[in-house]
């Protein structure tokens, strides 16, 4: 077996009393995508904030690579390569669309320069013109072309629909242009048509082969989709990995997921 | 043309053209006042404005553009008056107690700068604000108890090198009969520093690092998922502010030929700052002009307007006494509330969007 790209070992985080993940141990490699699944409040979007450095954990440790990063911030580890989209949109609303994704190619050419950014590097930072910078402008711009934004380029974030704004979160992530791609239910709320933007450049994402993608969705077809493997969360504790087959077919997540366990229901909801 | 001007604003234009002409005619009667006006109180009014529209620029760059609210920064501006103050004062009035005051005052606004910002710019915004007004008070008292070295409340009044004495006479304009003293020059190096120092910080804003001080500004938590170090941001945007202010202390020192806790480190000063930048504009550099230019000409001459006014409604009821010169703070106060209220954004804020609106309205 290949070194997993990340993993969690014994995973937990406690709020008060309150043990929201507890203690998580998986694996996630290069080239695959895995849907993690729950119902509300099951600590999905937890577990992602503790992988990608949002949250401290109160145990457990995260590895990228092998190497332990649960010391690194949430700006170290992006810098490192774990890229994230938020379920809750969280943009520069004053920003525009091009200006939110121009800031992103700027943290990833700058990481890129790494130790080479050095003394110079940060005095070009403080004295040359942003508006200079064609590179970084002009790769912002090929990410708000792959979610279908580059007409709405000088748009400010606040005035963008719903959808928009989903999509713009999405190539934000894209323009870090990370190894661990974490989707938190990137499609939420949007219109029908704008749903396979968003999951084209999953599949697209997918069939390059290298990426490590998480995937937090409750659209079970896009879960059987798209997914090589699911992970089923409940109240915090990891209760079923597998095949996605074997998965949704399994007793334990019928009742996880559903609270209850008549099969039709499940069917319905799966379906429905 | 066009291209010196986006070159040394940065690409960062007026955008407004009521915004372009306020500046062209403030820059204009800055750069020319020496040879416009007679007067001693105009002449140090002018270079007064020359002097806070370098502090509220710096004042901007913690406020509007990252949106740190510290009220240390009369702190820094202090640190350069008495750094230039005392090194004249001890060291004689040479050039080099000027290089090495300012360099001293330097160091130790960049190393308070650095300190505060390391151990407090991670606490919330309200107590990052107590702390600054906490360590303000603290130096202000201090420099005002260590009296055998800063003088005390008094302060000290020094000789400042040749070349900027009042007393030098360099040379008399042959057309216009003007005698060019040191004062003149003292008045051309305020203000061309003040410049300098204006440009410079238009074009930090408008670098890669601005950009990333605004998105913190924005949104502090996703700036740090797209791997910029918030804490480390901001404590260079303080850094640089507080060195912006330093400088500005050292100008104002050199101008007075006096440093004193009443002309640097008074909370009134703080308080005329965060107005300055307020009716101005936050997060707009321009806003530093117009706000400081607006205070300091209603703080040096709404008294003698009123003291006219109040002669000429004499014989009327009330009136005279509403418009009695002791009465000018309350007429400030109607003035801020009018300016916040019809600007809301500040004014070069306000003028901005205004000139956005009507660009769009002919399209749609």
């Amino acid at each position: 077996m290949p070194t997993p790209a990340i993993e969690t070992r014994d995973l937990t985080i406690r709020f008060g009393g309150h043990v929201a993940v507890d203690a998580v141990s998986c694996a996630f490699h290069a080239g695959t995508l895995t849907a993690i699944v729950g119902p509300n409040g099951a600590g999905k979007t937890t577990y992602f904030n503790l992988i990608s450095g949002q949250l401290p954990a109160t145990s457990g440790t995260v590895h990228l690579d092998a190497a332990d990063i649960s010391h690194l911030s949430a700006a170290a580890r992006a810098r490192r390569g774990i890229g994230r989209a938020f379920q809750i949109t969280n943009l520069f609303p004053n920003l525009s669309t091009l200006e939110n994704v121009r800031l992103a190619t700027q943290s990833r050419a700058r990481s890129r320069a790494g130790a080479a950014h050095g003394l110079a590097g940060t005095l070009r930072e403080l004295t040359s013109r942003w508006d200079r910078d064609t590179a970084v402008r002009s790769r912002a711009l090929d990410y708000l072309a792959e979610v279908n934004l580059a007409e709405k380029r000088d748009v400010p974030v606040v005035a963008l629909s719903h959808g928009d704004k989903r999509k713009l979160e999405v190539a934000l992530m894209m323009a870090l242009e990370p190894h661990v791609f974490m989707f938190d239910e990137p499609t939420a709320g949007m219109s029908v048509d704008e749903v396979p933007v968003v999951l084209d450049l999953i599949k697209r994402l997918k069939a390059r082969g290298d990426a490590t993608i998480l995937l937090v969705e409750h659209k079970m077809d896009v879960v059987r989709s798209l997914a090589d493997r699911i992970v089923v969360l409940h109240n915090g504790r990891l209760v079923a990995d597998g095949a996605p087959a074997e998965v949704i077919a399994s007793p334990i997540v019928q009742e996880a997921y559903l609270g209850i366990a008549p099969t039709k229901a499940v069917e319905a909801a799966l379906h429905g | 043309m066009s291209g010196i001007a986006d070159t040394l604003l940065s690409g960062d234009l007026p955008r407004s053209r009521i915004l372009t002409a306020l500046l062209g005619v403030i820059v204009g009667v800055l750069a020319l006042a020496p040879l416009l006006f007679d007067g001693a109180q105009a002449i140090n009014t002018a270079a007064k404005i020359c002097v806070f529209i370098v502090l509220a620029a710096s004042y901007d760059l913690l406020l509007g553009y990252t949106g740190i609210v510290s009220f240390a920064h009369t702190m820094f501006f202090g640190l350069g008056a008495y750094g230039v103050g005392l090194a004249l004062y001890g060291w004689g009035a040479t050039w080099t107690s000027v290089a090495a005051g300012l360099a001293l005052a330097i160091v130790a606004g960049l190393a308070l700068a650095l300190v505060i910002g390391l151990v407090s710019l991670r606490v919330k915004a309200i107590f990052y604000a107590m702390i600054t007004l906490a360590v303000a008070s603290a130096f202000a008292i201090l420099a005002g108890q260590l009296s055998d070295f800063t003088g005390g409340e008094d302060g000290r009044s020094f000789r400042v090198p040749e070349l900027l004495r009042p007393a030098t006479l360099l040379f008399r304009l042959p057309l216009l009969n003007i005698d060019i003293t040191g004062r003149t020059a003292a008045y051309y190096l305020v203000a061309g520093s003040a410049a300098g120092l204006f440009l410079s910080a238009l074009r930090v804003v408008n670098s890669p690092f601005g950009r990333v001080l605004q998105a913190i500004r924005e949104n502090e938590f996703r700036a740090e998922a797209i791997g910029f170090d918030v804490v480390t941001y901001r404590t260079l945007g303080n850094c640089l502010a507080a060195v912006m202010a330093v400088f500005a202390g050292a100008l104002y020192a050199l101008w007075l030929r006096y440093v004193g806790p009443d002309t640097t480190l008074s909370f009134g000063i703080m308080l005329d700052i965060l107005l300055m930048v307020v009716i101005g504009g936050m997060g707009t550099l321009y806003g530093a002009i117009i706000g400081a230019t607006l205070f300091i000409l209603a703080q040096s001459y709404l008294q003698k307007l009123m003291g006219a006014a109040a002669k000429s409604t004499q014989g009327i009821p009330v009136l005279p006494d509403l418009l009695h010169p002791d009465r000018w703070l309350l007429w400030l106060g109607v003035l801020f509330v009018l300016s916040v209220y019809f600007f809301p954004a500040g004014i070069v804020g306000t003028l901005r969007s205004r000139a956005v609106t009507q660009e769009q309205l002919p399209k749609t």
